[in-house]
């Protein structure tokens, strides 16, 4: 049973996972061909098969490409940049925080790291936790 | 290949690309069939086929435009595959044809986009009652966009073209202004353009920032707009009239794609396998190479995917994108014209006539009915669209000899 003095934390996806001090993510790798996906599964789209095993995913990479996006939808805080971050050949998607979100201070190429921040917790006291990569 | 293989485009048209307050999709649908069939000098009645596209509308634009044009109670195919709609209608009229089901059939795109704002991005909020709660298929507790990455389309075509300057190197924000400052200066020349005004590289520059290094002018342009194309066997083309088959133009290569399975593709689209692929399979159906193309207009939705794009049909040795831009190339007065139109970004992109107007533009330079713009002597042409999801059509153009 959950200690109710401390809050409960959500990732903000299911393929984060928030074990204590070691937030990583986690992908679904093919056991046939190795490809790996980040969401729920039908079947492996590389070679059809449907046997997966969980793989963690590199809390280190490189960035592949980014954009800094100036104009998104309501609700969505602007600018901020995303990115594709190569994690030890994986491909993960996500945003890079704790640096200027401009041309100057972002480069591919540049190295990253996995971190974690807080999205606010609900009425039921439960905290959402996101992810994002900052320079390392 | 033999007459009866053989696909001519008999007759085609594109509307003037703009705001049409005062007229809706069937409106500009029509006017786009009506010309296209007086072009090709046949009627409604002729047809055998019948594929129509649009997005944005609540199904069933082809019969929709039959009760306002003509209905003969052919068979109707509803099409849809994003920015790829309008190439997906041809291909589909053009396969009943292959498939010796008819002999002539019509494709139609149509859009009414402007206003529309920004593509893509948005999702679901937070669920109702201030919880957080896992829904779909990455368990999310609210909308990713913006927290992972970005749905935006300007946005994902961002980070497209970043990638190639990161890989190969020379791609900054001042040569994707480059070729944005190109295809506007071209559309100065086009009257059916959506905006035909000149822009210098510093006004590009120095724009509203969309998503870096996208500016306002270096995203396709929304718009209203239709485009539609006759289609004709060989064997029946040979039995119209001298002046029908003099502006016929054969359909050397229609080729359709969706993108297979690349490590990465699921986290951003890979918008270049697809186009490599349609773009191989095309030149070895109508037995050329990219030398032999006269003139190629390609998906310019962004500035940044233009450069890709330059790579992926072959027009520059692979990783050669940014020296073929920098050479001149891809200017109307160089060695190979791209997008002359004025392009997406310019003559605008209502998305599901894109895929026929663009072959529009390309027919009219091999027909030398071009006028102001024609591109002198022009045989052979490339039409290129892609949609994500995604769907790529890659048509090649040849004059006709006659």
């Amino acid at each position: 049973m959950a200690d109710t003095a401390t809050p409960t934390r959500v990732p903000l996806v299911e393929y984060l996972v928030l074990d204590e001090g070691d937030p990583h993510l986690v992908a679904h790798e093919c056991t046939n061909c190795g490809a790996r996906f980040f969401d729920r599964r039908n079947a492996c789209a590389a070679c059809f098969q449907t046997d997966f095993r969980q793989v963690r995913i590199a809390t280190e990479g490189e960035l592949r490409t980014f954009t800094i996006v100036a104009f998104a939808a309501p609700g969505v805080e602007v600018p901020f940049v995303s990115g594709v971050i190569d994690c030890d050949g994986t491909s993960v998607r996500g945003n890079l925080r704790n640096v200027e979100p401009d041309a100057d201070h972002v480069h591919t190429g540049m190295k990253v790291r996995l971190t974690t921040y807080s999205l606010g917790t609900d009425d039921h006291g439960t905290e959402a936790i996101g992810f994002a990569f900052e320079p390392a | 290949m033999s007459a009866s293989d053989e696909i001519w485009i008999l007759g085609i048209n594109m509307t003037k690309f703009g705001k049409h307050i005062d007229r809706d999709v069937v409106d500009l649908a029509s006017e786009a069939v009506m010309a296209a069939l007086a072009d090709g000098g046949v009627t409604m009645a002729d047809m055998g086929v019948l594929a129509a596209g649009n997005l944005m509308g609540s199904g069933g634009i082809g019969q929709q435009i039959q009760k306002q044009v003509g209905q003969t109670g052919i068979p109707v195919y509803n099409v849809s595959n994003a920015c790829a709609t309008g190439a997906t209608a041809l291909r589909t009229a053009i396969m009943a044809i292959k498939a010796g089901e008819t002999d002539m059939g019509l494709a139609v795109g149509v859009e009414k986009l402007a206003g529309v704002g920004l593509l893509g991005g948005g999702g679901r909020a937070k669920k109702d009652g201030n919880e957080w709660e896992p829904q779909g298929r990455y368990g999310a507790v609210t909308s990713t966009d913006g927290r992972i990455g970005t749905d935006t389309m300007p946005g994902v075509f961002a980070q497209v073209g970043m990638e190639y300057g990161h890989k190969y190197g020379g791609a900054d924000f001042e040569l994707f202004a480059k070729i944005s400052e190109k295809n506007h200066a071209h559309s100065t020349l086009n009257p059916l353009a959506a905006y035909s005004k000149r822009f210098t590289l510093e006004e590009i520059m120095g724009d509203m920032m969309i998503a870096y290094p996208n500016t306002r002018p270096m995203c396709s342009a929304n718009c209203d707009g239709a485009a539609a194309a006759v289609v004709v066997s060989g064997d029946k083309l040979k039995t119209l009239s001298l002046e029908q088959q003099r502006r016929a133009v054969k359909v050397s290569a229609s080729v359709l794609t969706s993108d297979p399975w690349q490590e990465a593709c699921q986290v951003l689209p890979d918008v270049n396998t697809l186009t490599r692929n349609a773009a191989k399979t095309a030149y070895e159906a109508a037995g050329i190479g990219p030398d032999d193309l006269d003139l190629v207009e390609l998906h310019d939705c962004f500035a940044t995917a233009e450069l890709v794009h330059y790579d992926n049909l072959g027009l520059c040795e692979e990783g050669g994108a940014v020296d073929f831009f920098n050479s001149g190339a891809p200017w109307r007065d160089g060695s190979l014209p791209v997008n002359v139109s004025g392009g997406l970004q310019s003559k605008g992109h209502p998305i599901s006539a894109t895929g026929i107007a663009n072959i529009w533009e390309i027919c009219h330079h091999l027909r030398g009915e071009a006028g102001d713009r024609q591109i002198e002597g022009a045989k052979v042409g490339l039409a290129h669209v892609i949609g994500l999801g995604s769907a790529c059509g890659v048509h090649i153009l040849e004059k006709s000899a006659a």
